[in-house]
């Protein structure tokens, strides 16, 4: 499919490697995906791009029982929409998690994983999605004996 | 000036899968192979887990550790693997690039079957110790592959770790390095094959235990050190039982290499095998404490190296998860599961 | 600015929805055509103006050039004919052309049509066609699909407005019932709640009964000004209005992800210029490509709060002698989605509806006026046309 050809996989790359978007340094509000305009200060607002930390909030989900081709692998996939700590919200994957502790407003972070490979010899498309969060190995540090 | 490691980093995959699930498929007696091996369960990646994304989010958590580097700053990546997702175009720029490091950064992938990173980690301290960068880093990271049914299928695993190499907020530093190197036959996969070959016992004494010993004494020997000045020994470990007898050969005692023989929860993650191994011990070193490490890489050579961990370890480890709690972070899969994630099954 | 004339539909048919394994888009096209000429009682060469809406026949058929196709294939040459797309509001949005070229004054007898041909391919494969409705780089490249993205409206639903399954069931139940006594249906079949519930899942919370099905499928309505369709039949539905709203392409960036402003905004509008009040409106034919879309389009077009449309589908006053019947024909779920055909398909069954011709069990009696709503991707198009039957 043209859509996933390797000059359209390229030209957004980054952005979905490192979960890249925009800031509007005039007012302060972040854009995701990238945007060439603040909506709210239109030709006074000066975009700057923008690494999100990946840190976040399910504000919804779905598992997907029925997919195309390209990710019929993945079945049964969690889908979420992702309220990430900046603002925005980004779709993508949840991975690493049981279907069963799924529920809007868990905590997620982005991790780095493969989106899916175009046929066999074709190119892989990596690009960010997202895990349960645990903050609790911190305990481990303080176990004299890990 | 001080060289060494300025962040570390690693990731294992969630999942595992028991060597007694493997044997029953086989008809084998997993009494009798974890006892033989030492290996109770292995790692396994996800169907979205590659060497790529195993080696950016070690490489990510290396980042957190080496506080104050800018991505601009890591001016080399080496990604060591036997694994890499693509025969032809590097994981490495995929790193640099999930990374930020792009574009004023070289980057390759070795290959020297399980110690292609630490010959990564030679290359930058040369790098940066002739004054060409700041920093450099060096990733091991490998899905290793084994064929349905082989010996090796108990064992090999997922999993990695990056090391950041420099001159600047060293937490550990590293002290002298040597190698060992010689053309032995005892592992290999040809060109277009989908699955490793071995030759046996012959893996054993010509192979892994003439390299991981000679490059070992050979180091300390130049650096006037005696097995009882390291408070580790960390070991390539393609099983329970070699780093062992590796040690026992060469002088350490037990205590001495346990605290990195991971091998035992996650299997043998190939390149990223010692360098797991190492970042175990980082995890809980005290300033001062000295580690020899000695990859081993099949074909065959080992990489050996003196570290003194330096007293910013204590802030710094905290910045990024333990080992242990990636060894802790499990989910267990059946063997068709295992089959599907691993490709098994073919068109 | 030229003086807006007063339209009327002389017209509307539609062809049996499912699968056509005999028929292609030309095929169809011919079928859906012929009927709405001779119902119209005009002749094909009274016809100045063709808009065909239609999805997308170059990836469901590898045919594009669809305008030029259906003038061909229908013997109308030379007369002008284009193809509009705006994903599954494809129909609606052709019906909007045709409305402003007769309104404006600039012609007087215009065809508008939609088709679609989507059995042809595999289901994954259509599946993977209607992704091009949502936003490409953001939402189908990390694995979304069309259920999915309205399982995520509905998951979020059930959060905020603790909507039950059993209530989008209840939906589905309806449609069918009303499929069932629809001639023309894609499904004839009902079905109970109990049924719907334990059908598969396809993209939790949405199961198979909360989905409408791949259809091939073609409509046709003929527009004239009213003063001369009244020449051609005693009973032109007038168009009171016709209007579209646009939202965001992907749910990313949506002001409330349970709202569908595209319809809020398309329906205010259409309101507005029709001087009709919600009260007044008879019957809906509302874009319920999945149960959870019908609840939100009841609650968009302004029929009750938000929230609230699950207790006028647990009363069941969505049913014909409740409140505001909805989807009389079976909607999309039942009666079929040939994306293209769909918002035509909906004119059909307003007009049948308006001139009391609806089947046996399905008509709302004294219907005076009604509401199509017909929704391009998750709302990114909203067209509503309302609908009387003023002119007879
Ligand atoms: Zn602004």
């Amino acid at each position: 499919m043209s859509a996933t050809a390797p000059p359209a996989h390229w030209r957004r790359m980054r952005e979905r490697y490192r979960l890249l978007g925009s800031r509007c340094e005039t007012c302060g509000a972040t854009f995701f995906p990238t945007t060439k305009v603040c909506p709210k200060c239109r030709r006074k607002g000066k975009i700057a791009q923008v690494e999100f930390s990946g840190r976040g909030k399910v504000y919804s989900y779905t598992v997907i029982h029925s997919a195309p081709k390209m990710f019929e692998q993945f079945t049964p996939a969690v889908v979420a929409l992702v309220q990430l700590e900046e603002g925005p919200m980004v779709l993508s994957q949840i991975v690493d998690t049981d279907h069963k502790e799924l529920k809007v407003g868990m905590e997620v972070e982005a991790c780095f994983r493969k989106l899916f490979e175009q046929e066999q010899s074709g190119i892989i498309s990596y690009g960010f999605k997202f895990r349960p969060v645990n903050d609790h190995w911190g305990k481990y540090y303080d176990n004299k004996d890990i | 000036m001080k060289v060494g490691i300025v962040g570390y980093g690693a990731y294992i995959p969630k999942w595992r899968i028991k060597a007694e699930n493997i044997a029953k498929v086989w008809g084998q007696d997993a009494q009798t192979i974890t006892n033989g091996i030492g290996v109770h369960e292995k790692s396994v990646p996800s169907l979205d887990e590659d060497t790529a994304t195993i080696a950016v989010e070690a490489a990510r958590n290396a980042m957190k550790r080496a506080n104050g580097v800018k991505p601009s700053e890591i001016s080399a990546v080496y990604v060591g693997s036997e694994s890499h997702p693509y025969a032809v175009k590097p994981t490495a720029v995929t790193v640099a690039e999930a990374l930020g490091l792009t574009p004023y950064v070289t980057a390759a992938d070795t290959e020297f079957a399980c110690k292609a990173a630490t010959a990564g980690i030679q290359a930058c301290l040369g790098l940066v110790k002739g004054g060409y960068m700041k920093y450099g880093m060096s990733i091991g990271a490998d899905t290793a592959q084994s064929a349905p049914g082989d010996a090796l299928e108990y064992t090999a695993a997922a999993g990695g770790a990056a090391y950041i190499i420099g001159g600047d907020g060293v937490l550990a530093e590293i002290e002298g390095t040597c190698s060992y190197t010689q053309d032995v036959p005892d592992f290999w996969r040809r060109e277009g094959s989908l699955y490793p070959k071995h030759a046996g016992r012959f893996t054993g004494e010509p192979a892994y235990f003439e390299q991981i010993v000679k490059c070992s004494k050979s180091l300390m020997e130049k650096l006037g050190t005696k097995p009882s000045d390291y408070t580790y020994v960390v070991f390539h470990m393609p099983n329970g039982k070699f780093p062992l007898k590796a040690a026992s050969i060469l002088g350490f005692d037990t205590k001495q290499v346990t605290p990195s023989l991971i091998v035992q929860k996650i299997g043998n993650t190939y390149s990223g095998s010692s360098l797991l191994g190492l970042a175990a011990v980082l995890d809980r070193a005290k300033p001062g404490e000295r580690v020899l490490m000695t990859s081993y890489g099949s074909g065959a050579g080992s990489d050996s190296f003196s570290i003194t961990v330096t007293d910013q370890i204590e802030e710094r480890r905290r910045l990024a998860p333990p080992v242990q709690y990636y060894i802790e972070r499990k989910g267990y899969l059946s063997y068709s599961i295992y089959a599907k994630n691993r490709k098994l099954f073919r068109e | 600015m030229l003086k807006k004339r007063e339209v009327a539909v002389i017209s509307a048919v539609t062809t049996k929805c499912g699968e056509h394994w005999d028929k292609g888009i030309k095929d169809l096209a011919w079928e859906a055509g012929v009927k709405a000429v001779e119902e119209a009682g005009i002749s094909g060469k009274d016809i100045e103006y063709l808009v065909v809406g239609n999805m997308s026949g170059g990836m469901f058929v590898g045919q594009e050039h669809i305008g030029a196709l259906v003038a061909d294939f229908l013997g109308l040459n030379p007369i002008p004919s284009l193809r509009v797309e705006a994903a599954c509001a494809s129909g609606g949005v052709a019906f909007y052309q045709g409305y402003l070229a007769v309104a404006s004054g600039l012609y007087d007898v215009v065809a508008v049509g939609g088709v679609e041909k989507m059995t042809d391919v595999e289901p994954e494969q259509a599946t993977s066609v209607l992704a091009g409705a949502m936003d490409f780089e953001w939402e189908a490249y990390f694995g979304a699909t069309f259920p999915a993205l309205y399982a995520l409206i509905a998951t979020r639903y059930m959060h905020e407005y603790r909507l039950k399954p059993e209530t989008l069931a209840k939906i589905a139940v309806k449609n069918h019932y009303y499929g069932s006594l629809n001639p023309l249906a894609h499904f004839r079949n009902k079905i109970t709640v109990e049924e719907a519930l334990t059908s598969p899942l396809v993209a939790d919370p949405l199961r198979k009964y909360d989905c409408s099905p791949i259809s091939d499928g073609a409509a046709v309505a003929i527009l004239a000004p009213l003063d001369i369709a009244k020449k051609y039949t005693d009973t032109p539905i007038v168009v009171e209005a016709s209007a579209i709203a646009s939202d965001t392409l992907s749910l990313l960036k949506r002001r409330d992800l349970c709202t569908l402003d595209a319809t809020v905004n398309a329906a205010n509008k259409a309101f507005q210029l029709a001087h009709i009040e919600r009260e007044d409106v008879d019957l809906i034919e509302v874009h319920d490509c999945f149960s959870i879309a019908e609840l939100l389009a009841i609650e968009d077009l302004g029929f009750c709060k938000k929230g609230e449309a699950q207790n006028l589908v647990e009363e069941g006053q969505t049913y014909i002698g409740g409140r505001i019947p909805v989807n009389t024909d079976g909607g999309l779920k039942a009666a079929g989605h040939p994306v293209g055909a769909t918002g035509v398909k909906q004119i059909a069954e307003l007009v049948k509806q308006l001139r009391g011709e609806a089947d046996k069990g399905r008509q709302v009696d004294g219907a005076e006026v009604g509401l199509a709503h017909n929704i391009g991707g998750t709302g990114a198009t909203a067209v509503v046309t309302i609908l009387s039957r003023r002119g007879a």
